[in-house]
């Protein structure tokens, strides 16, 4: 059985179901009626359930539980120092480092957390956020936001950040300090001769290749990308893509050639281009893409996938991939793409997608 | 003391505690004094810098006050969400 987590505008939904069945998933619990929920994992090396939950009234948090069917609990320590103007607002993803008990948070306004405890108690990345240029940082659409927290196996000295819109950032020694990745990214949204040099880089997506981790991949605000020398520098690949904008990206943890994108028309629309609900995959590293439909709508379908709204769990031919729209429907394949089924219609409209 | 009046999610934070005795001159310092009694409220109130958060309401003996408002020692003090929050 798989158990897939849905953080949606109007809670938690836990799902389960087997994928080869084909049919859709049950509803195993409801958590955070009434709030958002941005994001939720399961963190596999402690069974530990964390979601970030983001109350109207008041505000955000990470819970947590050993049971998502259950009580969850808050967390403490999420929040910017009190003699700074910045309040936290939403928390976009949390991510499991390499050590134990390791966690970080990225979040909005941007800014990096960690977590030593098990995501039990966090504390503020301090280099990151006494970055000279923070005052300067400049939002994307979904806000000025911390999305993408790319580890290296095996090794918790090496990180790569990515943030709507101020780029990449990497460190080398656990977080102790940053510098940029920016070297071949074009922000077509910003005047030809504005770009030389500039941070204001909107990355909607970065995800690391396990198997040989200084390849990365990368949504950007128009472009997909491929670095190979752990962040320094991107390679355009978006040639043979209906569209190059887009907001999720999973890879298969097996083969470090691979990447999935969903393509969307333009930051004016943002919508699956010709009313067809397609996943694009590529197996030889960006070289070529192909469409990934059968099953999923392709007639009138104007979908909008949000960027931690595709998930991925297991690897190969066995690759299981969801993933949820603001429509609040949510697909699933356990074929790495070859097949989709409907995994549930009509949920609230779908943040995040990830398998526990 | 002031007497601190809590619904849910508040009040399961709190203990289950519905009503809470507080000391404090000021409302901040009152809610202040809710986090320590309480530390699981940390944050869903005051935000990390001590102001209430712009969709949470208190009333202070039936007026609708921020932190700064001054308490008396036998005032009453409602905390809950504003109408104008929530999730649309």
């Amino acid at each position: 059985m798989t158990e897939l987590l849905v953080g949606t505008k109007k809670g938690l939904f836990v799902l389960e179901g087997d994928p080869g069945a084909e049919k859709p998933f049950e509803v195993k619990a409801r958590a955070f009626p009434g709030n958002v929920v941005e994001f939720a994992i399961r963190d596999p090396r402690t069974d530990r359930y964390l979601a970030s939950v983001t109350s109207g009234h008041f505000g955000p948090r990470v819970m947590v539980t050993d049971d998502p069917t259950g009580e969850w609990e808050p967390t403490t320590g999420l929040a910017y120092p009190e003699d700074d103007d910045w309040t936290l607002e939403r928390i976009w993803s949390i991510k499991p480092g390499e050590a134990d008990g390791l966690l970080y948070a990225g979040v909005a306004p941007a800014g990096l957390f960690s977590s030593a405890d098990g995501g039990m108690t966090w504390e503020l990345n301090r280099a990151m956020f006494d970055q000279p240029t923070r005052k300067d940082w400049q939002p994307g659409a979904g806000g000025l936001c911390l999305h993408s927290i790319a580890t290296w196996p095996g090794d918790p000295m090496k990180l790569a950040i990515g943030i709507s819109a101020v780029g990449v950032w990497l460190s080398q020694d656990g977080g102790e300090s940053w510098r940029h990745g920016n070297e071949g990214l074009v922000p077509r949204y910003i005047p030809e001769e504005a770009r030389e040099g500039t941070i204001d880089l909107c990355v909607h997506n970065m995800h690391r290749a396990p198997l040989r981790p200084e390849r990365l991949f990368m949504q950007f605000h128009g472009g997909v990308y491929r670095s190979d020398d752990a962040g320094e520098s991107w390679i355009p690949i978006m040639s043979g893509l209906p569209a190059d904008f887009g907001f999720p990206m999973v890879i298969d943890p097996a083969d470090p050639d691979s990447a999935f994108v969903i393509p969307m028309i333009s930051d004016g629309d943002r919508v699956t281009v010709d009313g067809k609900v397609r996943v694009f995959g590529t197996r030889d590293a960006g070289s070529t893409w192909s469409s990934l439909d059968a099953g999923l709508p392709q007639e009138d379908a104007y979908l909008t996938i949000l960027r931690q709204a595709f998930g991925a769990e297991g690897e190969g031919p066995e690759l299981g991939l969801y993933f949820g729209a603001t429509s609040g429907d949510v697909f699933g394949s356990g074929d790495g793409g070859a097949n989709w089924f409907s995994v549930h219609e009509r949920l609230a409209p779908v943040n995040s997608v990830r398998v526990a | 003391m002031a007497t601190v009046k809590l619904r849910a999610p508040l009040k399961d934070l709190a203990g289950g505690n519905r009503e809470v005795s507080i000391d404090g001159e000021s409302v901040g310092e009152v809610l202040k004094g809710l986090e320590q009694q309480h530390p699981r409220i940390v944050g869903w109130v005051l935000d990390e810098h001590g102001r209430v958060r712009p969709h949470v309401n208190v009333f202070l003996d039936g007026e609708r006050v921020r932190e700064d408002a001054a308490v008396a020692p036998s005032a009453t003090i409602h905390v809950l969400p504003s109408i104008s929050g929530g999730n649309r």
